[in-house]
This record gives C-alpha cells, structure tokens and sequence, in this order.
C-alpha cells in the first residue's frame, strides 16, 4: 500500500474522532505510519455484521413474545454474546443456562439465580422480569 | 501518583503495548520489530469454532505469544501475574504504579467506553497499559487509540475481569530484567525462522495450507450453507483479516516494514528486496477483501463469484508459499 493509497472514507471512526494507524510505503520506497479515517470495504463488513446482530435480536424478541423462549435468549443476543460467553458470566453449566431458556423453566427461577443473569446483562432483576417482548 | 510514560499509537494492541514498554524501559522497539521478533505473522483455519456465528480465522498467534516471544529472543524477562479476587487484582496494579512500573493488561473489548459500537465484541485479548492514577481514575495507554483514555476503577475491574473464551482473569504483565546488549541478527534470524516455519507447516489448517483449505471450503459454503450464511461467513473473514488491528492486509504490511527494518539494521539486503514482494502480497490482500466485501453487498450471486474468490485465495497462498521459500533462504 502506497503512503497516497491509505484510505480516507467516511466510518464509524470518524463520527467518533478516532483514527486508525496503518503501514504504507512513501514515495522512496520506506515504510512509514500513516492514518487512516476508515475504509469503506470495512465498513461493509462491518454494517454487514451489525445487520445480523440487529436481525438477531428482532428474532429473539419474537420469540420471546411467541413464548417459545425465556427473555434470557433476548438479552444473551442484545448483549452480542454466544452461549459459551453466558454460562463463564452467570458461572453455571451450558445444559443448565440451555434449560433456563424454556419459559416454563424460567418462571420458576428464584432471584438469586435471575440476579446472576441481570448482573451479566448489566440490567436489575425488575428489568430482567418485566422484558416480555411485546412492547 | 504518574509514571512518565510516553504514548505511541499503533496498528495491533499487543505489539503496541509491547513495543511502548520497552520503549519506556529504554529499549527503543518499534511496533514492527516486536512484530517480527515476535514472529506475529500467522494463518489459521479453524472451522470447529466459531466466533461470531461464522468459523474461525486467525492472522496471528495466540494472545500473548508474541510478546512472550520476543522477551525470548532479546533475552528480558516478562513477569505475568492472573488474579482470582478482584479486590487484589486492583490492589496490586496500584502498587505496581507506586513503585513507578507501567504494567500492561489484557482486557475485554466489550465493556471498553471508548471503542465505537462497531468495535465492542466479547473479544477478551486486547492490551493496553495502565500508567497512573489521577484522582480515583485510572490512566490508560491504548496503543489504538491516537491519545491516552482514563478509566474509572469500575470500569476497569469490567474489562479486566470480562469474561468467556480467552478470559482475561485480571492478567497484568511487565517486563522486568533488561539486557544489556541485544543480539539483533540472531533474533532477527530465529524470529523470521519461526514464521517461516509457521507459514510452512505441515498441518492442513495452518499457514499456507490453511489459506487453501478456507479456498476450498469457500466454494463449498453456498451448497452446505446457503447464500446469506456463506456470505456471513465472508464477511467475517474480512473483519478478522482488516479490522480487528491488523495494520492491514491481514498483518502483511507491519510484517513488510519489519523486514525492511530489519534488513537495514543487519545490513542484508535481501530482506528489504523481499519487504517489497510482501506488500505487494499485503496489496493482493486487499484487493480480496475489496472483492468478497463486494461478493456481500450484491447478496445474490451466482456461484461462480464463489469460485473466483476461491482461485484469488489460492494463488495468494500460492506466492505466500514462494515468498516464505524464499525467506527462509535469505536468512
């Protein structure tokens, strides 16, 4: 990459001010530091990711209201994480999270537990309750 | 309570962090040389996992393996300490910045405050260095970033003890022992031997071999996949390969500029020609990622883009096969 080739497109760096540094060659031939403000075919990727997570979470709020899932499944996807991510936050086994996912199960779940999960999700066990996807 | 510390920005967290360290130990590194001496430069293909709902590629070794390698190779000692109360995890970090020692820290990027939406994933092998306390805040050294951030005690503890795959566990390190004089030939030599080797290997997911064995499924994914999903999956073969620090083209540019800085330093000056044949190879890699970004956007594609791109990784794993070949005569 040349030191005039080091893209300079609009990104979701550059709305928050930030900069990113990359290696490019200057006109002699020598590697030199350069900034870039951002790349438009990473932002495609990027865009193209978000899309997914957002499709994610709209998937999972609809379960959520269809009953086929408990809101764990909702704020797992809100908060970009898989199942592995969950259980080391909550420190329980994935058979266990996996189970806390049928409603019927989760309805029955005392306040100790439903705290881990608000906890990992940064929200309070009022919030975690009142989630029922509908709104 | 500050210790001087000097802020230079970089391309890769771990290199960065690496890199300012030593500099304000007085041992003057840059980013690329930890990178070389480091032998940063990796490929791995590993379909059985998944990040972000797509395989596995990885561009370089595991988190902290780079630094690990290159306090080997100049022959200075790194002191990693992993804490499970976090109470004492701060404690210490404290007291390492009262005794006037910068210590780096791997942390989690998702609960970062000042990393944009984009960027914020469960990815838990980001560094930075903590190099004072103001007030109660912590003052953060993130070589990605242009200026130094502050943190404040709860968000730290966040990010330090963030958790899933690569748990950070509150890790602190810092580099103790200096040597007096560095061998940079025999370094440079055992660092560029590494890669080589890497890149070489004998195992069908790593290096070469890897960049095939991805070729060959991504012509398979809309078939075993479908569109939409093979199309993810490029997507973030992209990301990892552009995004997440690389300095560009999958690490090959901070890896050209190394061999340039290190063929002068050395005086061999096959290293430099061989600098020029790796950014063009860096270029090609660009020009994939312009490709399979552009595969995406289309969405409906016929499968001959598939099989275009696939060719377009071959032939890259191809003149990587030479380029490697060739290096490893050079040195």
């Amino acid at each position: 990459m040349k030191e005039s080739d080091v893209p300079q497109d609009k990104s979701s760096l550059k709305e928050n001010d930030i900069k990113e540094l990359c290696y490019a060659v200057n006109e002699k031939g020598e590697y030199v530091t350069a900034l870039s403000s951002g790349w438009d075919t990473k932002t495609i990727v990027q865009e193209a990711t978000l899309h997914q997570i957002e499709e994610r979470i709209l998937e999972a709020k609809q379960q959520v209201r269809e009953g086929i899932y408990s809101p764990i499944v909702y704020f797992m996807e809100l908060n970009r994480m898989d199942m592995q991510t969950l259980c080391a936050y909550v420190s329980m086994w994935k058979w266990r999270v996996k189970r806390h996912f049928r409603p019927s199960v989760y309805n029955r779940l005392n306040d100790k537990i439903l705290q881990r999960y608000a906890d990992a999700f940064g929200i309070s066990v009022a919030e975690l309750k009142a989630f029922t996807g509908k709104e | 309570m500050t210790v001087d510390f000097k802020h230079h920005q970089s391309a890769h967290c771990e290199n960065g962090v690496a890199s300012n360290l030593l500099i304000n130990q007085g041992l003057q590194i840059s980013e690329p040389m930890a990178f070389g001496l480091g032998s940063g430069l990796f490929y791995v293909y590993l379909p059985f996992v998944k990040v972000n709902h797509a395989p596995a590629i990885s561009y370089r070794p595991l988190p902290g393996l780079i630094f690990n390698r290159l306090a080997k190779r100049l022959g200075l000692k790194v002191k990693r300490i992993k804490f499970s109360n976090r109470a004492k995890a701060q404690q210490v970090l404290e007291q390492k910045i009262a005794e006037g020692i910068p210590c780096g820290l791997q942390v989690g990027v998702f609960h970062l405050p000042y990393f944009p939406e984009e960027y914020r994933f469960h990815f838990n092998a980001h560094n930075l260095v903590v190099y004072g306390k103001e007030g109660d805040n912590f003052l953060v050294s993130d070589p990605v970033m242009e200026t130094t951030t502050i943190l404040t005690p709860n968000e730290l503890e966040r990010v330090r003890f963030a958790q899933g795959a690569f748990a950070p566990k509150g890790q602190i390190y810092y580099p103790v022992q200096l040597p007096q004089t560095v061998n940079w030939e025999c370094a440079i030599y055992k660092a560029i031997k590494k890669t080589c080797r890497d890149m070489l290997a004998p195992v069908p997911i790593v290096g070469v071999k890897g960049m095939r064995m991805v070729a060959r499924a991504i012509v398979k994914w809309p078939k075993k996949v479908g569109g939409p999903k093979a199309n993810h999956y490029l997507a973030q073969m992209v990301r990892m390969q552009e995004e997440i620090g690389t300095g560009g083209g999958g690490f090959r540019f901070i890896y050209a500029a190394f061999l340039q800085e290190a063929g002068n330093k050395i005086g061999n000056t096959k290293l430099v020609e061989l600098s020029k044949e790796m950014t063009e190879i860096g270029d090609s890699w660009r020009d994939f990622a312009v490709n399979a970004a552009r595969v995406y956007k289309k969405r409906k594609n016929g499968d001959d883009v598939y099989v275009s791109l696939s060719k377009e990784l071959m032939s890259l794993a191809d003149r990587e096969e030479q380029f490697f070949k060739k290096l490893k005569k050079a040195i």
